[in-house]
């Protein structure tokens, strides 16, 4: 099993599996081309009337302007907080470092539900505040910083301690260190953790919607629109374009992660 | 100082760190390693725990507003253990998770083995492949399953074409079915990942001995490869299990009356009924069983060093 042998039955395997995994994108995408209103078989023909329309669907360009703004900004937060205490996680001496990545990891495991209806009472209840956007871009920090945490760690568990060490020797202290060797270093690993956040958020919906108020992200706005049938296909064809570019960024955020690592012997040899 | 994590497996551990680290100046303090985690542990204690208490007192209360908000009262929970709808309705979640996660994971695991061995150098492109779909819009990718199981879906449109049925099977959509179709299609790519890494791990050269000694491929498979993949198995198995039984956006988009889980129960108790107490009870109750299967594995995983950690 050295050398990767030539396996018909994996190959034909793996292919039915792509088919199977994006047949329904596929399907989505067509339908936005579709020229009718109704999301059915057969289709009646070509149109780029949906397209044409997204310009004019302004409740459902303010509900992706509010994601973008929302993605961006939890995304900013949650890297920022989550490198920092994925930085203090490497040093073994860190004090009570089990207990916090075991809090850290309980947003991944928590059900939407469980955390959406929890951040609701807690915020309507306890606070009494009033729903916003402000506290979606909050909750959406609290479920981006176990996967900044994880990026982070990863890539610094790859290059050995030795370049932090080198710059103590030189007689740099702490923070100097971590400004100009440490931070530099994970920087391909915030980028990626930062796109992942912003994917995570941008998508996220059983959470967000228990939370939501007047101002709607772009989720939240799709879902509503299934219950208006015929301004159905303008979402569609939103959300074609929406899979497309998230597609894109996953693809980016890949690379940077793989470039990052790939970078390491070179950086272990320094 | 290379080091292992909780979350992430080691990549090797090296000793004898600290020797040299000790005598330098720019050694972070603890105090100085308190402040980096400081924000984020602020934030998870403010929008997590604080939270989680709250719903714990919540799920006693009589009522979660008015003056019936000072009353302590174990109702929810007697309402939770004598209404046998609750129960069922769990169990049939549980059931779903259960099937969801192993259909997944044995419709994943021949795509992991395919990607770890037999890929060649193609290999990161065709995990990036498998890995697209799960990122892009969860909500229009079971939208795409309506399309697909709808009475003018796809399916009924296509099998009436071909003449092998006359009337739409009406099985299809609004059913436990659709449900479980669809969530199998969105946990297969989370599935072959930990399932992925798992495989990479194995060294080569087990499998060769086992060949040397004369064990068929099969048999190689399933003494060395099988047993060795376990711990991606049950990642896997937590990656799918877990999201699962909370989850209530596909059975309320594909899952129609009989598809109905537990969360929708909790969405209903908050957006609809507003008995708030009853739907923190049912939160609890699901947050307790995602959460024992968990820790049961991560001790046992501590003992038998078996579980290789949730890493992708």
């Amino acid at each position: 099993m050295n050398k990767p042998q030539i396996s018909i039955f994996g190959s034909v395997y793996f292919v039915l599996m792509a088919i199977f995994l994006y047949l329904p994108i596929f399907i989505l995408i067509v339908f936005s081309f579709n020229d009718s209103t109704v999301l059915a078989f057969p289709l009646k023909g070509f149109t780029l009337d949906w397209y044409r329309q997204l310009g004019n669907a302004r409740e459902l360009l303010i509900s992706a302007r509010n994601s973008v703004w929302v993605g961006v900004l939890s995304s900013l937060l949650a890297v920022l907080m989550g490198s920092l205490a994925a930085i203090a996680m490497t040093k073994r001496h860190m004090p009570g470092r089990n207990i916090f990545l075991s809090l850290a990891s309980v947003p991944l495991v928590m059900p939407s539900i469980v955390l959406g209806v929890a951040v609701l009472v807690f915020f309507r209840k306890v606070l009494g505040l009033e729903l916003n956007m402000w506290l979606i871009a909050a909750a959406h920090v609290l479920i981006s910083i176990p996967s900044t945490i994880l990026i982070v760690m990863a890539r610094l568990a790859d290059f050995s301690a030795n370049l932090e060490e080198a710059a103590m020797d030189l007689g740099a202290n702490y923070w100097m260190t971590l400004i100009k060797v440490t931070l530099p270093i994970s920087f391909p690993a915030l980028v990626a953790a930062f796109l992942t956040a912003f994917t995570t958020s941008f998508d996220e919906y059983a959470m967000t919607t228990l939370i939501t108020g007047t101002d709607t992200t772009l989720p939240v706005y799709l879902y509503s629109l299934l219950r208006f049938p015929r301004r159905l296909p303008v979402a569609v064809a939103m959300g074609s374009i929406i899979m497309i570019v998230s597609a894109v960024l996953v693809v980016l955020a890949e690379w940077l992660r793989r470039w990052g690592t790939a970078r390491t012997p070179k950086e272990e040899r320094v | 100082m290379r080091d292992e994590t909780s979350l992430n497996p080691p990549v090797s551990i090296q000793d004898g760190h600290g020797g040299i680290e000790k005598k330098l100046t720019g050694i972070p303090r603890r105090s100085q390693l308190a402040l980096l985690v400081a924000p984020s542990a602020l934030w998870l204690i403010i929008l997590l725990v604080l939270p989680l208490i709250t719903m714990i007192g919540l799920s006693f209360q009589k009522s979660a507003f008015g003056p019936d908000s000072e009353v302590f009262t174990f109702a929810s929970y007697l309402n939770f253990w004598q209404n046998s709808a609750y129960q069922s309705l769990l169990g049939k979640s549980l059931w779903i998770s259960l099937v969801v996660a192993g259909l997944s994971i044995l419709l994943a695991y021949p795509v992991a083995y395919f990607l770890a061995f037999h890929a060649g150098d193609k290999q990161s492109l065709l995990l990036n492949i498998m890995i697209i779909p799960a990122w892009t819009s969860f909500l229009l990718r079971v939208l795409a399953w309506r399309l697909i199981l709808g009475s003018n879906g796809l399916i009924n449109t296509f099998l009436m074409w071909l003449g092998v049925i006359q009337e739409p099977i009406s099985g299809l959509f609004y059913s436990v079915n659709a449900v479980i179709i669809t969530l199998v299609y969105i946990w297969i790519p989370f599935a072959a990942l930990p399932i992925y890494v798992a495989l990479l791990r194995i060294e080569p050269g087990l499998l060769e001995a086992a060949s040397d000694l004369g064990a068929k491929p099969w048999q190689g498979f399933f003494k060395v490869t099988l047993p060795l993949s376990i711990p991606g198995i049950l990642a896997a198995f937590l990656y799918v299990f877990i999201p699962t039984v909370g989850e209530y956006v596909t059975p309320a988009l594909v899952g129609g009356p009989n598809g109905l889980m537990i969360g929708n129960i909790i969405w209903d108790q908050f957006m609809r009924g507003l008995d708030w107490p009853m739907g923190a009870t049912l939160s609890l109750v699901v947050m307790l069983i995602v959460l024992l299967p968990l820790v049961f594995m991560a001790k046992a995983a501590q003992q038998t060093g078996l579980f290789g950690g949730k890493s992708e």
